[in-house]
């Protein structure tokens, strides 16, 4: 960047700024990117400041309160153990929005290292992606909770299992998009220009990837944080009484009838939270191709 | 005797045509794409290939740079074997042997603005000064015809006359000997192809560049060519001298592809001169390569195959009615 920072002649100025204009055309044309961002910033805004917005202990009970509608003094009602159903469920948000987040993370670097070397290398190919075939052979909750059983409930445990479970997923994916890349014209002429391999994978094909890939990674962050609700409701999640919107579904299952509000508002954040996560990956894909015009959509 | 620039003998390339049970079984036959193709390109020469669609030009064209492996013969450059090296073997030579696409836009990364894509090009070959890198883009693209504004566009910005610009701008950029150029101007209409050639001819006698031109069109192979081979379902039926080649076709085939060329002063013709299709040259195949389209074949023409010899100075031809 430095380089075209020196001597940027008024010409290319001038291109410069239709790019940006471009850019920013593309960037309001897809109102699911914003939405999806602001909604993502305000839950992880909550999520981070969760303490400071509530001196309320989520996990301090208060029987006599137990099962309140929402109110004033509790914005969302409380749950049968009479806490607070909003600070629990801040305390719950930094609990999923870690797993979800390390989940995607782990499971996209993982997956992109498979996939890429799985479709160029033909030899490595099949070793990688029968392990893969494996691995999605066994449902992914009962391995995540074979895995937990042998290595023991905790958060980062979780993370562990649920990591290996999404891993191949990605890698297909990841596999199928780059030999559609490795077949394009221009790795050819790559590689008529002297591209080494490794360039060609990581400079090339690993662009070409990057839009499944985020839709992807939205996907795994959505599905990772409710599988970490599936986990914690089947006892295998993070340990009680630590709040998560997985273990606070499970516990409201009991009490909903009586108190709907103790299901509706986990829920309405995991669905909240996968949608504009999933907007989010949506919007990103159609924004970082530059071939995609502003306002393309009409 | 020096040796050629780039010598091709015996080349051969087969795929393998499978059974109706797909590649589950091996392939029940092989069908030659590419057989017995020799010629030789000299220093600053221009070669002409001409021939029509699933001939084999472009197979052979990427059988040089090693785009697709060949099953038999040699690729010699400077009497280097180039056929079996591996990838990173060839990579040396790739700042010697450089390639133009038919279909440039998609041969160029559409994520990179077009400066970057120059540039990384000179990166891989070691040219590790910035501005000097930047310099040279801005002098390549001068010298095709496109201006410094062009070195922060994106491909897809372009026009397809300065798209082609910026893959010869691509080939050249690292000062190659030797540039393989598979139908360049196949996809442009008339008025750009005549600039793009005349932008050819001008750089190649001024960088003293060889150009392999891969074509299907004999007007713009006799505009650019020193030498022209005329391809015929994966062989060479004729080689000699542009003008030589254009006052005497002796092959049938070469006859009829000049036939088969539109004409401006001609009107109302028809265009009967071939009838079918390219037969599937298989590997058991015997005979004249041309004989099941051929209108003087004879019983011998279909059992023997001619052999590409010298009928006058400087002029070959494959055909057993001239002798």
């Amino acid at each position: 960047m430095n380089l075209i920072n020196k001597n940027v002649s008024a010409v290319s100025e001038a291109i410069f700024k239709e790019q940006r204009q471009l850019r920013k055309e593309r960037l309001l044309a897809s109102p699911g990117l914003i939405i999806g961002f602001a909604g993502f910033v305000i839950i992880l805004i909550l999520a981070i400041l969760a303490p400071a917005l509530s001196s309320a202990d989520p996990n301090a009970m208060v029987v006599v309160e137990r099962l309140k509608p929402p109110s004033a003094e509790h914005l969302l009602g409380t749950d049968e153990f009479g806490r607070d159903l909003f600070v629990r469920l801040m305390y719950g948000a930094r609990v999923s929005l870690w797993v979800g987040g390390c989940v995607a993370i782990f499971s996209c670097v993982f997956g992109v290292v498979i996939g890429i070397y799985a479709s160029y290398f033909k030899a490595l190919d099949h070793i990688l992606m029968r392990i893969c075939d494996g691995l999605i052979a066994i449902p992914g909750i009962l391995l995540a909770i074979a895995l937990i059983a042998a290595l023991g409930t905790s958060s980062w445990n979780v993370v562990v299992a649920l990591t290996i479970v999404y891993t191949p997923s990605v890698a297909r994916t990841v596999r199928a998009s780059a030999m559609v890349v490795r077949e394009q014209p221009y790795v050819e002429a790559a590689k008529v220009q002297g591209f080494s391999d490794f360039r060609i994978l990581w400079k090339l094909i690993l662009p070409g990837v990057i839009s499944p890939l985020t839709v992807q990674a939205s996907f795994i962050f959505a599905q990772a944080i409710i599988s970490e609700a599936s986990l914690s409701f089947l006892g295998a999640g993070v340990p009680a009484p630590a709040a998560s919107w997985g273990n606070m579904l499970q516990a409201s299952k009991l009490v909903f009838s009586k108190a709907p509000w103790t299901m509706i508002c986990p829920g309405a954040a995991v669905v909240v939270c996968v949608l504009s996560l999933n907007l989010m990956g949506d919007g990103l894909r159609d924004f970082m191709d530059p071939r995609t015009k502003g306002g393309a959509k009409k | 005797m020096d040796p050629h620039l780039l010598e091709v003998r015996n080349l051969k390339k087969t795929y393998p045509i499978y059974g109706n049970m797909g590649k589950l079984f091996a392939p029940k036959r092989r069908m030659c794409a590419v057989d017995d193709m020799s010629f030789y390109i000299d220093e600053g020469e221009t070669y002409g290939l001409v021939g029509e669609s699933g001939c084999g030009k472009s197979t052979t064209g990427r059988a040089i740079v090693g785009l697709n492996k060949a099953d038999g013969g040699s690729i010699l450059y400077e009497g280097k074997e180039l056929r079996g090296l591996s990838d990173r073997e060839f990579r040396p030579l790739r700042r010697e042997l450089q390639m133009v696409f038919q279909d440039t836009l998609s041969a160029l990364n559409p994520r990179k603005r077009i400066g970057d894509i120059l540039e990384e090009t000179l990166k891989i070959h070691g040219i590790s000064d910035a501005m000097a890198r930047r310099e040279q883009v801005i002098t390549t693209l001068k010298r095709v015809g496109l201006s410094e504004e062009h070195y922060f566009r994106y491909p897809h910005e372009l026009s397809g006359g300065q798209v082609q610009r910026l893959g010869i701008a691509g080939a050249l950029i690292i000062e190659p000997k030797l540039i393989i150029c598979d139908e360049p101007v196949s996809a442009l209409d008339v008025s750009i192809q005549a600039q793009i050639l005349n932008m050819l001819t001008e750089l190649k006698k001024e960088l003293r560049i060889s150009l392999l031109f891969i074509s299907h069109d004999i007007g713009v192979v006799r505009f650019i060519s020193d030498r022209v081979g005329v391809m015929y379902l994966g062989t060479l039926v004729e080689e000699t001298d542009t003008e030589e080649l254009f006052e005497h076709p002796d092959h049938p085939y070469t006859q009829a592809l000049f036939a088969a060329a539109p004409d401006i002063s001609v009107r109302n013709r028809e265009f009967s001169a071939l009838k079918g299709e390219q037969p599937v040259r298989t590997e058991d195949f015997a005979g004249c390569v041309f004989c099941s389209r051929c209108p003087y074949a004879a019983e011998r023409c279909r059992k023997e195959a001619p052999e590409l010899r010298e009928i006058r100075k400087g002029h070959k031809a494959a055909c057993h009615r001239i002798s």
